[in-house]
């Protein structure tokens, strides 16, 4: 199993080696060691490998991920995951601002806090925080769950489209167009299933349903206080 | 009866503001439109050329060549744009334009060895196929971004703002949602799309350069990273943008266009194109990296004389937006009914906003869409592009430059105190830059 | 546009080595500040009685020991003078803002960099290493420390646009944002007695600062209004004699780190500068929550 120590070689020279691996390849385990806060390490993969990064990581670990199983054994910077395709990114530790920024697919998990902005922009990607979020998490959702076992922050789902928020703990003061809504039977068995798969488990009848009211969707005079 | 010569119209509430104070009073919101500023602003038709005489000679055309290649990025990408001509289409959206107008496009670009440049939205497949080189905008919103296609792009642009609105997020309108484009942008189809202003996991320079880094690794360090900005604060931007990582900045001008934008925006957002380029083109020598980083104009590029005037004030090359449009007929005198059911005429139609574009450029509709065809556009806007190209050629051969970035702005004089001070170019027949040199 | 960091040692074993983990945490924050640096260090309080005062000069080869004589001809004994380049700290027994006066005075050509009795300021034009080189600060000991380095936004590449900007007695301010409404606030403060020497978004912020502490509020008090008057985005990291104070603006899209341990308290715009930090590796690690303002000594 390869082993970088990012204090011996560059985040280019891994991410390089990382993108250079071949389709089907059987280097699929690696260990990064020594991340010391850098940035943009496993950036645009598109391998389906298990990286393993040991110590707290920079901004925008695991970007635009595709296939890779990503494991933080720490802190992530801002951008944790952002505009993930497919694969997962998990960060043991809190993550900073924007978790999981714009991801269109696959899934984010911090076993920690995530930070202000959790979410905002995302385009299909699950995202399970195990602690609480910060404000503004959810700003434009368009698509996917988010799932926060604690609480989230003020403005949640502020301006959100389609996606769906489930909250465990309390919930700050709602943003623009977000309401909370029914569990149904089936937003449990879907929650339950993003516990699931995040290792998470445990007890869906605590959780709140966010989403949209809607109103935003056209242009109307009558909202003008919302814009 | 009216006495006609009583008749005085205000110049604060003329018969234009009046009807938009009602229709604000009708309505309830802002006026959302297409076009860029329709005001009068200081522009190129300001500024002359001083062509050859007794201390400069001309060059003869023909084999005395006049060059007009430009490379963008060779700074950090190991695979810089070439250019044959300085004149590149600007971002617009797949959503703002149909795929007929895309594709029209990036054909005519190829044919002239230039580039086009993607919107809002993403890449569309006919997009990449018609264009040999194209730019890969990076923007607030992030519709449709994916590593596969920032792979398969030549450069990317990461726009941070457009001259229409400086601080202002991309606009389209419920009507152009069509299933497509709702699938490209992870959107419900006809819902009116809002926009994020800001990027939303970097704000500012110091977190954009680190942004960049990521850009690069995923890309292997490959492409040229451009940086689009409004014209605003224009002198600190350009050094920022530098300070950030950018291989080329596109600066532009508030005379921009957009397909949708509230009015206010465009017309009383940012600074015109000729002293923003000025303002530029000072920053990159302070830093001593003119030519270096690479500068893209646009804003109001209309004719080879504009052309010619950017490069002669700096630019490495500029680039074309609703100038494209016009070559494939916006606001031709075709289809005039379709113009007037819309409230409009050829000429000052503006209504990109509302998927109704009579010409079928700024549209879904295929009904629309069918009135262009992607390759008799194509012949168009390569027409115009080589108008463009041989109209800059012949005003530099005029100035005695065998290649058209020899121009420089001693070239130039100004017709107008204000162009003069923007453009920070003498006033025609004296030494005098306002502003500058004791005045 | 920057990166600002902070240490304030808990442990006195840490002192000696101050200057050395200040020096490579700033380091590591060069490329968000390419531009200028500085740093605010809090050492050897001067004695009772007696000022500490940092100043800068533009001369290329300035003479200290003489500007020393005429100081303590007219102000009092000159305990300490200790020059640093550009740069001269001298502890003089007068009361601080006796010796701004006369300084003023006389000369008005040298810049005041910080005064008070026990900070020190040293700033100029260039990368934090170089910086931090020039004026020796792996060297020094401390009980304190704040840096910052600059990617200039929309002022000048200067030294007295450099940051630390020193606010009062003792009192710094470290800036990573940029605020909306700075010029207005500096004519209102310019109004009330608030003297400026650049068009700085940050010496705004610190001027601002200073008005609300001579008006006899707490810092804490000054940065809950600041809160509200200060529009844009920023972090704060303030310095005080006895500890340091962190605030972030209530949209909090700059960034922020903080890590505690038994030892020390740090802050910094990212982690990659505290990472190297001894003990860093089981630090506790959190971010400051927007419009909340941390203190730690007595702030």
């Amino acid at each position: 199993m390869p082993i970088v120590d990012l204090d011996d070689s560059s985040v280019r020279e891994l991410n390089q080696r990382l993108h250079d691996l071949a389709p089907g390849t059987n280097e699929s385990e690696w260990s990064v060691i020594n991340a010391n806060g850098r940035h943009a390490i496993g950036v645009g993969l598109d391998a389906a490998i298990n990286l393993e990064i040991d110590g707290h990581v920079g901004y925008y670990c695991g970007g635009m991920n595709k296939q890779a199983s990503i494991m933080i054994e720490g802190n992530a910077g801002q951008g944790l995951g952002e505009n993930i395709m497919s694969g997962i990114v998990h960060c043991r530790g809190n993550a900073s601002q924007s978790a999981g920024a714009s991801g269109h697919g696959g899934m984010v998990i911090v076993e920690g806090d995530a930070s202000s902005r959790c979410g905002i922009s995302m385009k299909g990607v699950d995202i399970v925080i195990g602690g609480s979020i910060g404000h503004f998490s959810a700003f434009m959702a368009q698509t996917g769950h988010l799932v926060v076992c604690g609480n989230a922050g003020d403005n949640l789902g502020d301006s959100i489209y389609e996606a769906i928020i489930y909250v465990g703990g309390d919930v700050g003061r709602l943003g623009a167009d977000c309401i909370e809504e029914d569990m149904t039977d089936e937003h449990q068995r879907t929650l339950a299933d993003l516990l699931d798969k995040s290792g998470f488990g445990g007890n869906v009848s605590r959780f709140r349903r966010f989403g949209s009211a809607r109103e935003l969707y056209n242009f109307n005079i009558d909202n003008a206080g919302s814009y | 009866m009216v006495d006609e010569r009583k008749l005085k119209q205000s110049e604060t509430f003329p018969p234009e503001t009046i009807a938009e104070i009602q229709r604000a009073a009708d309505e309830g919101i802002y006026s959302i439109r297409g076009s860029g500023a329709k005001r009068k602003i200081p522009n190129f038709d300001d500024l002359v050329f001083l062509g050859a005489s007794m201390s400069r000679y001309p060059l003869e055309g023909y084999r005395e060549t006049c060059g007009t290649n430009v490379t963008i990025g060779a700074r950090n990408a190991k695979k810089p744009i070439e250019l044959d001509i300085p004149i590149t289409i600007a971002g617009m959206s797949f959503g703002a334009l149909g795929a007929n107008a895309k594709q029209a496009l990036g054909m005519a670009a190829t044919m002239m060895g230039t580039s086009t440049t993607t919107g809002d939205g993403g890449m569309t497949d006919e997009e990449r196929e018609a264009s040999k080189i194209l730019i890969y905008q990076y923007l607030p919103s992030r519709y449709g971004m994916d590593p596969d296609q920032l792979r398969r792009a030549d450069a990317i642009e990461i726009v941070i703002g457009q001259g229409a609105k400086p601080g202002g997020g991309g606009m389209l309108l419920g009507h152009k949602i069509t299933d497509r484009v709702a699938e490209m942008r992870d959107l419900p189809t006809g819902i009116d799309q809002r926009s994020a202003c800001r990027h939303p996991d970097f704000t500012g320079p110091d977190d954009l350069q680190i942004k960049i880094q990521e850009l690069r690794e995923i890309t292997d360090w490959e492409k040229p990273i451009y940086i689009k900005i409004g014209a605003s604060r224009t002198h600190y931007d350009v050094m920022l943008s530098v300070k950030a990582g950018a291989d080329a900045i596109v600066l532009d001008g508030m005379q921009g266009g957009t397909a949708a934008t509230q009015d206010v925006f465009i017309e009383d957002v940012g600074i015109p194109t000729l002293p923003a380029l000025r303002q530029a083109v000072e920053a990159l020598q302070e830093l001593d990296l003119h030519r270096e980083v690479q500068l893209i104009v646009s804003g109001g590029i209309r004719t080879g004389a504009d052309v010619a005037k950017a490069l002669a004030m700096g630019a490495d090359a500029v680039s074309i937006g609703m100038a494209s449009l016009m070559a494939l007929n916006c606001n031709a005198p075709l289809y005039v009914e379709d113009y007037e059911a819309l409230g409009t005429r050829p000429g000052f139609c503006h209504h990109c906003h509302t998927g109704r574009c009579p010409v079928g450029i700024t549209t879904q509709d295929p009904k629309l869409e069918a009135r262009l065809d992607p390759e008799e556009g194509a012949r168009r806007v390569r027409n115009y592009l080589t108008t463009l190209t041989l109209e800059c050629q012949t005003l530099a051969r005029a100035c005695g430059k065998s290649h058209v970035h020899n121009l420089e702005p001693e070239d130039l004089a100004a017709l107008t105190i204000e162009a003069a001070a923007m453009a920070g170019v003498p006033l025609a027949g004296t030494d005098w830059i306002p502003g500058r040199n004791g005045a | 546009m920057c990166g600002i960091v902070g240490l304030y040692l808990k442990n006195p074993a840490l002192r000696s080595d101050l200057g050395l983990h200040i020096t490579s945490m700033l380091g590591e924050m060069s490329e968000r500040g390419p531009d200028s640096s500085g740093i605010a260090i809090y050492r050897q309080p001067a004695p009772e009685g007696y000022g500490k005062i940092t100043l800068q000069t533009a001369d290329p080869a300035p003479d200290w020991p003489s500007l020393g004589d005429e100081i303590a001809a007219a102000l009092g004994d000159v305990a300490k003078l200790r020059e640093v380049g550009s740069h001269c700290v001298l502890v003089v027994a007068a009361a601080a803002s006796e010796i701004r006066a006369w300084l003023t005075t006389n000369h008005p050509d040298i810049r005041i960099v910080s005064l008070g009795h026990v900070i020190e300021i040293f700033k100029d034009v260039g990368l934090p290493d170089d910086v931090t080189a020039r004026f020796g600060i792996s060297a020094l000991e401390g009980t304190h420390a704040l840096g910052h380095t600059r990617m200039a936004t929309e002022s000048a590449v200067t030294t007295e646009h450099s940051h630390p900007f020193s606010t009062g007695e003792d009192l710094c301010l470290v800036h990573n944002g940029s605020l909306s409404n700075h010029n207005r606030l500096r004519r209102w403060l310019r109004r009330r007695g608030v003297e400026f020497q650049t068009d700085n978004d940050t010496e705004v912020a610190a001027g601002y600062l200073t008005h609300h502490l001579r008006e006899g509020a707490s810092l804490r008090e000054a940065l809950e209004a600041g809160l509200t008057d200060l529009d844009g985005f920023f972090t704060f990291a303030v310095g005080t004699r006895d500890g340091f104070a962190v605030v972030r603006d209530a949209v909090a899209c700059k960034p922020a780190v903080l890590a505690e341990t038994d030892d020390w308290v740090a802050m910094a715009s990212e982690y990659r500068s505290i990472a190297q930090l001894p003990g860093a590796k089981t630090a506790t690690i959190w971010e400051p929550e927007p419009e909340t303002i941390y203190t730690w000594g007595n702030a």
